[in-house]
């Protein structure tokens, strides 16, 4: 008995052979037009932009620029609605519309995930596990507070507003777009939304599922174009409500606009959070959250956890578990399903991650990249460390809103508060210990609106989200969610 | 001994396991994969009722695979009780397949150190490449880590030049802080391998069970350089769950670890789940288990 | 006759808890409703309201973190205090123009809104903090916590009524206030600010001054530590600056009407909100 084995005991060198994501079914127009009053409509100026997909820098389609006149009828479109259709219907009714559109988002999600991923960047493991589930996850939330808006604060009637201006941002469309959209429909809003104009797509199939799903038209009106749209939608009379994610600058800028106006306005902003690892924290699990809290969809989260702060005492190991977890991450083709960094948003985006980089080395900062290779054509960006900086290095205050993390030590609980806190901004935060009156003293101790103890970037329909100071004002999710689209008068006595 | 101050929590292994397993094996990767798996498999028989006659069919087995395929590699070691070492041996002389003997009044552990020494040392005397000894649950439920700790000594040094391999009974010690304390007791002890289950017990090998072992290991080669082994046994039946055994191990402990050396997977029917796997692979066709010998 | 020369009292602001004039050394005179007494006023400068900015800035982690009972008895103390200093205060409300009757009114409906507000301390939250039913192994809760220093511009048709109740939500919540007191009706100050000595509010958690809202609103608007603005008013002019300041730090400005500090249609929690930001928290459920 002989047995010849050439394969027995060789050293392995196994590497992963490409998992394409299947795009066959995926229908991408030549062209998209805007929605309004339930129609897609060419722009009155007959002027379109190309939506890119980041990845390959090729044109994906071309999508309609909404212009002054395009926004007035959207507006317009809106009005009649609200006080048309939308305010005769009862709530109950309100309320199975949005579930239909949950139920519509769910059997499209793959299309969904797939187009989110071509014109985003964003890794479809994210988009299919993260962004599109979430997204039918918020409109089955809100669809069950239509008929129940009594009970959501005590002593108080709640009444619509009337039209809101919704103007979102580029780095989780179609979830932003239904953060948006559930809550201020069901509280009987009609809006006007604005997605990024970077990554329309998703939009526009949610316009076509809230076509298809029969809601009255001018219920929802989704206008394309650029930062100069957005500013004529805050600025738009006939708006009664704004509400806005994306940077402070801009949320600044809208509050001036809206100075003296009584207008209602949310504003969910930039941010620069803390995530703070103590050296009792279960540390392997705290590396995969540091990973997901500045890596996750290229770091372009307005929560990400962009300064780690370690106890000096574990800062080495961390660091250590840190760079070699990052050697496994797969930066590349965001349709591939084992991708864990997918494209930069757009050149723009990447030129300014890049900059702030180079900010942080001529600051003196340690900078360390994992070796990943990264694709000839596309915008990508390597996952980075920066250790040897401090608060105040340019790259530790301000947001890069790129997978690039700045980490810190430090000794004590009191001087990692203080230092969590000493920022404009208040969004999120995070903390790792095992012990668990510590998580308490640190998480009551951080003035942001999210905290994440023992685990990072989680969302949840039913779970508030927002910030304090230049974080914004408002929450979305959860009955705060509610909150921005209605008028609360006291009940009679 | 001092008791392992590293913490972990539940959930957060529950998610990068989730994470691991959501990564797509496809193509060549696949069939690297299941070559490696195969190749990392204690064939095993633990039962009272084993004969010689069903040791020698399983010892044929090992060295013969499946006899279409030519060039698929052997299984790894063969695993069996102690009575059974001679047979075995017998049966695969000449091949490099390994013979691994449970010992220690597998799969209790319930008798006395000096029983299990005596035990231990047979084993080794009979040929045994490989013994797998098991802890002393009770003794560790009741923190009497030191006595853990001298006990894998004792055993370690009763197995001569044999590999020893530490069951942990995972099942057993059900929450993860405490597998990563047993791991780490085990392996500042001597052990060789650290090993999750004894199949006795349910659960057996779980993927987070698995990967709290893996990071210890980690942590203990950066500590001491000396790479400890690793077998989930138990549970793992089917290909798909080996190759994301294999992702598991890849991504936390590396490459080195990617080999018979230092990575086993205590089974009795992955192998053939492996074949048809392979099967499939190379003739596009799904296969049955009616081709397949069951031994 | 022998008429005893009467002592009149030296009017102060409150800030840091100390009594102290302008450090401009500035007054405008004031003239009783019946012209016969006059009286200086101190005219608060900027740097008194960057003083009290800081003081508040000093006081909040304190009064933040006190037990919402303790909040809740130190609220009810002033309400205590309040009622053994009605006399003054009717006295000083007549001498801005209210007839006894209005006067003694005013003084009973600011301590019953302090009682109100004193036992809303340890419930508001209970009322509209949730546990949030996420769907995966965590527990998650949203708390209300205080938004911070918070700058009030008190109504300028009330000298007792308004100011209280735009001060006691603000407290109730665990902020810490500066506030400006109208140029109508600063004659309370003192009082108030006995009151609030005399009842272990702690230094600093509430910083009254008196001047000109002209002078003032700009800092107020714009000043980088404070969190939040609450004013009281309906000038459109002033509402324009003040918003558009407010976007410097992004502070959240209320803006209120003559309801919103008038008794029983200011008795609400929702007042309690306007100085409230939620904060949620997650955490893994597990071993």
């Amino acid at each position: 008995m002989t047995i010849e084995n050439h394969s027995q005991n060789t050293q392995a060198n196994w590497t992963y052979d490409p998992a394409p994501q299947s795009i066959e079914h995926v229908d991408i127009h030549d062209s998209y037009e805007l929605f309004i009053n339930g129609k897609f409509t060419a722009s009155k100026n007959g002027s379109y932009r190309d939506s890119i997909n980041p990845a390959t820098e090729k044109t994906l389609t071309k999508v309609a620029e909404a212009g002054v006149e395009d926004v007035d009828l959207a507006v317009e479109a809106a009005r009649q609605a609200y006080e048309g259709p939308w305010s005769q219907m009862t709530a109950a009714e309100r309320g199975k519309f949005l579930f239909r559109i949950a139920r519509m988002i769910q059997e499209r999600s793959r299309e969904l995930a797939i187009v989110e991923s071509l014109d985003g960047g964003k890794p479809i493991r994210e988009s299919r596990d993260v962004d599109i589930p979430l997204a039918a996850a918020h409109f089955f939330y809100y669809a069950g507070w239509a008929d129940k808006l009594d009970y959501a604060f005590p002593g108080r009637q709640a009444q619509s507003v009337g039209v809101a201006a919704q103007i979102i941002p580029w780095n989780f469309p179609l979830l932003m777009a239904a953060w948006k959209l559930a809550p201020a429909l069901a509280t009987g809003n009609t809006l006007v939304l604005k997605p990024a104009e970077t990554t329309p797509l998703t939009a526009m199939i949610l316009a076509d599922i809230i076509r298809e799903a029969d809601l009255p038209p001018g219920v929802v009106n989704i206008v394309t174009g650029d930062g100069d749209l957005g500013k004529q939608l805050v600025r738009h009379p006939g708006i009664d409500k704004i509400a806005f994610t994306g940077s402070t600058t801009v949320g600044k800028e809208i509050m001036r606009a809206l100075a003296g106006k009584d207008k209602r306005f949310t504003l969910e902003l930039g941010g620069k959070a803390a995530n703070i690892v103590f050296a009792d924290a279960a540390i392997d699990q705290a590396i995969e959250g540091i990973v997901n809290s500045i890596f996750f969809n290229q770091g372009h989260v307005c929560c990400a956890g962009s300064r780690l702060f370690v106890e000096e005492s574990v800062a080495k190991e961390v660091t250590q578990k840190l760079r070699e977890r990052m050697e496994t991450l797969i930066v590349g083709d965001p349709l591939d399903k084992n991708t864990d960094i997918g494209a930069i948003n757009s050149f723009d985006q990447l030129k300014r991650i890049q900059s702030y980089v180079e900010i942080g080395q001529q600051e003196g900062g340690d900078l360390y990249q994992s070796n990943c290779i990264l694709p000839e054509t596309g915008y990508w960006h390597a996952p980075t460390l920066f250790s040897n900086v401090s608060q105040s290095h340019r790259i530790v205050q301000e947001e890069i809103f790129g997978p690039v993390l700045a980490i810190q030590t430090f000794r004590t609980v009191d001087e990692v508060i203080d230092k969590a806190n000493n920022t404009p901004y208040g969004l999120s935060g995070g903390v790792w210990t095992d012990k668990g009156a510590k998580i308490f003293k640190v998480t009551r101790n951080i003035r942001a609106g999210v905290i994440w103890a023992n685990t990072f970037n989680k969302f949840d329909p039913s779970s508030p989200f927002g910030g304090y100071k230049e974080s914004g004002m408002g929450r979305e999710g959860g009955v705060e969610g509610l909150l921005p689209y209605l008028k609360l008068t006291p009940n009679t006595r | 001994m001092k008791l392992s101050e590293t913490k972990v929590d539940q959930i957060g292994v529950q998610e990068r396991v989730a994470r691991l397993q959501s990564r797509s094996i496809k193509a060549d990767s696949k069939k690297e994969a299941l070559t490696l798996a195969l190749s990392m498999i204690d064939l095993t028989t633990l039962e009272g009722r084993d004969s010689p006659n069903k040791v020698r069919q399983l010892c044929y087995k090992a060295t013969h695979l499946h006899e279409s395929f030519p060039g698929l590699p052997h299984v790894a070691a063969i695993c069996v009780y102690a009575p059974m070492i001679r047979t075995a041996k017998e049966a695969l002389q000449g091949s490099t397949v390994k013979v691994a003997a449970v010992a220690t009044a597998f799969p209790s552990g319930m008798t006395s150190l000096e029983t299990k020494l005596d035990e231990v040392k047979q084993a080794a005397q009979d040929g045994a490449d490989e013994i797998d000894m098991v802890i002393s649950r009770g003794r560790f439920l009741s923190g009497d880590f030191d006595y853990v700790a001298e006990e894998i000594n004792r055993v370690k040094e009763a197995c001569g030049s044999a590999h020893l391999k530490v069951i942990l009974e995972t099942g057993e010690l059900v929450t993860l802080d405490n597998v990563r304390t047993a791991s780490d007791i085990a392996m500042a002890a001597g052990a060789d391998f650290i090993k999750t289950s004894t199949g006795k017990i349910q659960p057996a090998a779980t993927p987070e069970v698995t990967l709290v072992m893996m990071q210890a290991i980690k942590d203990f080669y950066h500590k001491n350089g000396r790479k400890v082994g690793l077998k989930p046994a138990g549970g793992i039946s089917k290909s798909k769950q080996a190759i994301q055994y294999l992702v598991m191990l890849r991504e936390t402990l590396g490459q080195d670890w990617l080999n018979p050396d230092l990575f086993r997977f205590g089974a009795s029917s992955l192998a053939n789940d492996i074949l048809m796997q392979v099967v499939k692979q190379n003739t596009g066709i799904y296969q049955s288990a009616s081709y397949f010998s069951l031994d | 006759m022998n008429d005893r020369i009467g002592v009149r009292k030296t009017h102060k602001m409150f800030i840091n808890g100390k009594f102290a004039r302008s450090e401009s050394e500035r007054t405008f005179g004031w003239t009783t409703s019946d012209t016969k007494d006059s009286t200086n006023i101190c005219r608060a400068s900027r740097k008194d309201f960057r003083d009290s900015v800081l003081a508040a800035k000093n006081a909040f982690s304190g009064w933040s973190s006190r037990t919402a009972y303790n909040r809740a008895q130190i609220i009810y103390r002033c309400a205590e205090i309040l009622e053994g200093r009605s006399a003054q205060l009717v006295e000083e409300l007549c001498a801005q123009g209210l007839n006894p009757e209005d006067a003694q009114l005013e003084v009973r409906q600011t301590i019953d809104l302090l009682v109100y507000y004193a036992g809303w301390a340890d419930k508001y939250q209970q009322l509209f903090s949730s546990v949030n039913p996420v769907s995966a192994p965590y527990f998650n809760f949203t708390a209300l916590e205080a938004t911070g220093v918070v700058a009030i511009i008190a109504p300028r048709e009330s000298g007792l009524l308004g100011i209280v109740s735009a001060i006691a939500p603000t407290l109730v919540g665990g902020n810490t206030c500066v506030t400006l007191i109208s140029e109508e009706n600063p004659l309370c100050t003192s009082s108030l600010s006995e009151t609030l000595h005399t009842s272990d509010v702690p230094a600093g958690v509430v910083n009254l001054l008196t001047g000109f809202r002209s002078e003032l609103i700009e800092q107020f608007s714009t000043h980088m530590e404070v969190n939040a603005l609450i004013y009281f008013g309906e000038d459109k002019d002033e509402i324009t600056r003040i918003e558009t300041n407010a976007a410097e730090n992004v502070k959240r400005v209320s803006i209120c009407a003559r309801r919103d500090w008038e008794y029983e249609s200011s008795l609400s929690p929702y007042a309690i909100l306007r100085t409230q930001e939620t904060k949620t928290t997650w955490h893994p459920i597990g071993f």
